[in-house]
C-alpha cells in the first residue's frame, strides 16, 4: 500500500518524502483546494521545487484541486488544472464534475484521482466517475464501515485510497454545508471549514469560550484542554442535555485495520493534515512508514507496535483516536 | 408563472401520517411532488409499492411525480433499493448522488437532480444534460448571484434546463454515517428503536446560549432556522427560476403552500410574515451570506436594484 502524506509547505513536503511518503499531495495558494489556510500551500515556483525534490527521491506528487468552482471562479479553477499539468504533477485530485471533464479532455495523460470531496460512497458512483472522466483512483469518504469498504472494494473499477490518520470528518465529505451555514465559507465553496477568520476566543467568568461567527461552539472549564472550534466538534444542547452532540474532538487512526485494508486490495492510505507542521508530518510519516514496512513483511505476523500508537495519540486532537466509522458500533 | 413543488419528506413519519399528508397534498396548488425516503435506509414505514400507490393518486390529481433517491448510499442493500427506482419507467427520478446518476444514465432514464447534487457551474450542467438531465435544484449553499450567472450561461449555450430553488423549510445541510438521534438516546444505530418517529420535525440542537443552530434528524443535520424565500419570489421569477421548492412539515403545510401560491400569482403581498412551528427565519444563502443570517427586507430591497418592487403590489 502506498503512503500518501500531506504537504502544506515545501519544508513539510521534503520532510514527508524524507520520512517515507510514497506520495505527497499539495494545493495552490488559493480557494481551489480544500485546505485554504493563510500561510499554507504552494505557488508555482515552490510547487515546481517540491515536485523536483519528490521525483528525485522516487516519490510522486498529487495536486488537489478539489473545491467546486462557481461561474465567477471557473477560469481560476481551470487555470489551476493547467498549472498543475504544466508543472508535471503525477495526478490531479478533483471533485467537481465540470472540472473533471475539463481535465480529462485537455490532459488525458495526467492521472485523475477523485477527491474525497467527490463524495463517492458506492461502486456505482465510482463507475460513474470512471466511465465519464476516466479516473484512476478514488479517495473514499470517512463514513463507510470496514464491511462497506469491503463491498465497495470488491466491485470498484478504480484504485482506492482511504483515510488512515488525522482529523475525522464525520459528515459525508463534499456534501457538508454546515460551515457555510454558520460562516460564509464551506469546504466546497472556499476550501475552508469553520474558517479561522470567523474564530474568536474569549476568557469569561464561566470559562474560556470559543466562537465561530459569534456562535458559541464550546466553553471550557478550568483544566479542560481547548481545541479548535470546528463546528461539529463543539458541545451543544439537545433536549436539555449538553454534550458533544455531533462528534467528540478525536482523530482517526486506522493502524489496527492495516492488515484488513491490505487484504481488501486498498491501494493507498492517506494521512490528513496539510495544515500541520513539518515536525508533525515527520512523526506521522515515520510511524506509518514503519507500520507499512512491517505489513509488507507479512500480514500474518503484523502487530501494532504500542510505540506507534503512543506517537500518534500524542499528535491527536484531545490525545484521543478512534477508528471512526470503520467500526460499525461507532455509528 | 413559476411552479411550486413539494420536496421529499425529510423527516420520519408513520405510514398513516405520510398517506394522510399526500391525500391532502393532492388538493394543494403544487405542480410537482417528490416522493421517497432520501435520508435513512432504516426508515421503512413505506415500501416502494406504497410510494408508487401515492404516486398514482397524485398523478391522477394532475401532479407531476418524481421519485427521489437516498442521498447517502452506503451498502449493497441501498443499491438494490436504488436499482428498483432507476429501473421503473413511469416516473422521472431525482438523483441525489452519483450512484443514482450512474444507474439512471445506464438505464437511459431521464432524471433531475436534488439540492445535494453538487452542481456549481455550467460545465457540470452541460455534461449532465448530455446524460439526460431534465432539471436541477440549486445546491442550498449557493445564492442569487451564482444562480443568475448559471441561468444566463445556460441561455447563452441554448440549453433549456429548468432551475429549481429550495425556498422554504429547514435546509438539509449534512449527512453522516452516524445517527445523531440514536446517539442522543445512547442507542446503537442498528438498533435505534426508530426514535425519529417521535420527532416529526427533528430535534433542536442549540448552543449553550440557547441559539437555535441545527435540527438533528437521524443521520442528517438540517438548519436550525427555517429558510424562507417567499419575498424573493418576484426576483426569482424575473431571473427565470422555473420551480420553487417547499419542504414538507407535518403541520401547517397547507397554509404555506397557499401563501406561496398567492404570492406567485401576485394575489398577496409577499411581506406578511409566515410563522409555523417555532423557528427563526433565515435567508442568508440567497444573499451570499452565512446561511443562518436573515437579511432584512429593507436592505434587500435596496440591493435588488433590478426589481421594480413598488410596482408589484
Amino acid at each position: 500500500m502506498e503512503l500518501v502524506c500531506p504537504a502544506g509547505s515545501l519544508p513539510a513536503l521534503k520532510t514527508a518524502v524524507d520520512n517515507g511518503a510514497d506520495a505527497v499531495y499539495l494545493g495552490f495558494k488559493d480557494s481551489t483546494n480544500a485546505r485554504q489556510f493563510a500561510g499554507l500551500n504552494f505557488n508555482d515556483k515552490r510547487a515546481g521545487e517540491g515536485i523536483e525534490y519528490a521525483h528525485s527521491k522516487g516519490a510522486r506528487v498529487f495536486c488537489a484541486i478539489n473545491t467546486y468552482p462557481q461561474p465567477d471562479g471557473w477560469e481560476t479553477w481551470k487555470s489551476a488544472v493547467d498549472r498543475a499539468a504544466s508543472l508535471g504533477v503525477d495526478a490531479i485530485i478533483l471533485a467537481d464534475m465540470g472540472l473533471l471533464e475539463y481535465a480529462a479532455n485537455k490532459y488525458p495523460q495526467v492521472h485523475r484521482h477523485l477527491s474525497v470531496q467527490g463524495s463517492a460512497t458506492s461502486y456505482e458512483a465510482l463507475r460513474f466517475y470512471k466511465d465519464n472522466f476516466g479516473i484512476r483512483r478514488a479517495v473514499l469518504p470517512r463514513v463507510l464501515s470496514i464491511d462497506q469498504v469491503r463491498g465497495v472494494a470488491k466491485h470498484s473499477p478504480v484504485e482506492l485510497e482511504v483515510f488512515a490518520f488525522g482529523s475525522l470528518c464525520i459528515m459525508a465529505e463534499g456534501r457538508c454545508y454546515l460551515s457555510s451555514y454558520l460562516t460564509d465559507e464551506s469546504p466546497n465553496t472556499r476550501g475552508a471549514c469553520s474558517p479561522a477568520k470567523a474564530v474568536r476566543w474569549q476568557e469569561t467568568p464561566s470559562g474560556l469560550e470559543s466562537r465561530l461567527n459569534d456562535v458559541l461552539i464550546d466553553r471550557y472549564g478550568k483544566g479542560e484542554s481547548a481545541g479548535y472550534p470546528t463546528l461539529c466538534k463543539g458541545r451543544f444542547e439537545v433536549e436539555g442535555s449538553v454534550y458533544h452532540a455531533i462528534e467528540e474532538p478525536v482523530s482517526l487512526n486506522t493502524l489496527d485495520l492495516l492488515p484488513e485494508l491490505k487484504e481488501l486490495g486498498i491501494s493507498a492510505v492517506k494521512i490528513e493534515g496539510r495544515q500541520r507542521s513539518p515536525s508533525y508530518i515527520a512523526d506521522v510519516a515515520r510511524t506509518w512508514r514503519q507500520a507499512l514496512d512491517r505489513l509488507d513483511a507479512g500480514t500474518d505476523g503484523f502487530r501494532v507496535d504500542p510505540a506507534w500508537n503512543n506517537t500518534l495519540s500524542g499528535l491527536s486532537e484531545g490525545g484521543l483516536t478512534t477508528i471512526g466509522a470503520y467500526h460499525r458500533k461507532w455509528k | 408563472m413559476m411552479k411550486l413543488s413539494l420536496g421529499p419528506i425529510l423527516w420520519f413519519w408513520s405510514k398513516q401520517t405520510v398517506f394522510d399528508f399526500y391525500a391532502n397534498a393532492a388538493e394543494w396548488p403544487v405542480d410537482t411532488v417528490y416522493l421517497g425516503e432520501t435520508v435513512c435506509s432504516r426508515r421503512r414505514e413505506l415500501r416502494l409499492a406504497d410510494w408508487l400507490d401515492i404516486a398514482g393518486v397524485l398523478k391522477d390529481a394532475g401532479k407531476q411525480v418524481v421519485l427521489s433517491t437516498q442521498t447517502l448510499i452506503e451498502s449493497e442493500a441501498d443499491l438494490r433499493a436504488l436499482r428498483k427506482i432507476c429501473s421503473q419507467q413511469e416516473y422521472l427520478v431525482e438523483a441525489n448522488d452519483q450512484s443514482a446518476l450512474q444507474l439512471a444514465t445506464e438505464n437511459k432514464l431521464p432524471f433531475v437532480t436534488g439540492p445535494s447534487m453538487n452542481i456549481y457551474n455550467t460545465a457540470t450542467l452541460k455534461l449532465l444534460a448530455k446524460q439526460g438531465l431534465k432539471g436541477w435544484n440549486l445546491p442550498v449553499e449557493l445564492g442569487r448571484e451564482t444562480l443568475r450567472q448559471l441561468i444566463s450561461e445556460l441561455k447563452a449555450e441554448g440549453l433549456d434546463l429548468p432551475a429549481e430553488v429550495f425556498a422554504w423549510g429547514f435546509l438539509p445541510l449534512a449527512w453522516s454515517s452516524r445517527c445523531f438521534t440514536a446517539r442522543h438516546y445512547n442507542l446503537p444505530k442498528d438498533n435505534c428503536e426508530f426514535r425519529c418517529l417521535q420527532h416529526p420535525d427533528g430535534m433542536e440542537l442549540r448552543s449553550r446560549e440557547s441559539q437555535e443552530l441545527f435540527r438533528l434528524n437521524g443521520i442528517s443535520t438540517l438548519s436550525g432556522s427555517r429558510y424562507d424565500l417567499m419575498r424573493e419570489m418576484p426576483d426569482m421569477e424575473e431571473m427565470g427560476v422555473a420551480t420553487v421548492r417547499l419542504s414538507p412539515e407535518h403541520q401547517g403545510m397547507a397554509d404555506v403552500v397557499r401563501r406561496y401560491d398567492q404570492v406567485r400569482r401576485g394575489e398577496a403581498p409577499d411581506t406578511d410574515p409566515l410563522q409555523l412551528a417555532e423557528a427563526p427565519p433565515c435567508n442568508g444563502y440567497w444573499y451570499g451570506k452565512p446561511g443562518m443570517d436573515l437579511v432584512p427586507s429593507n436592505s434587500r430591497l435596496s440591493q435588488s436594484s433590478t426589481l421594480p418592487v413598488s410596482s408589484r403590489f
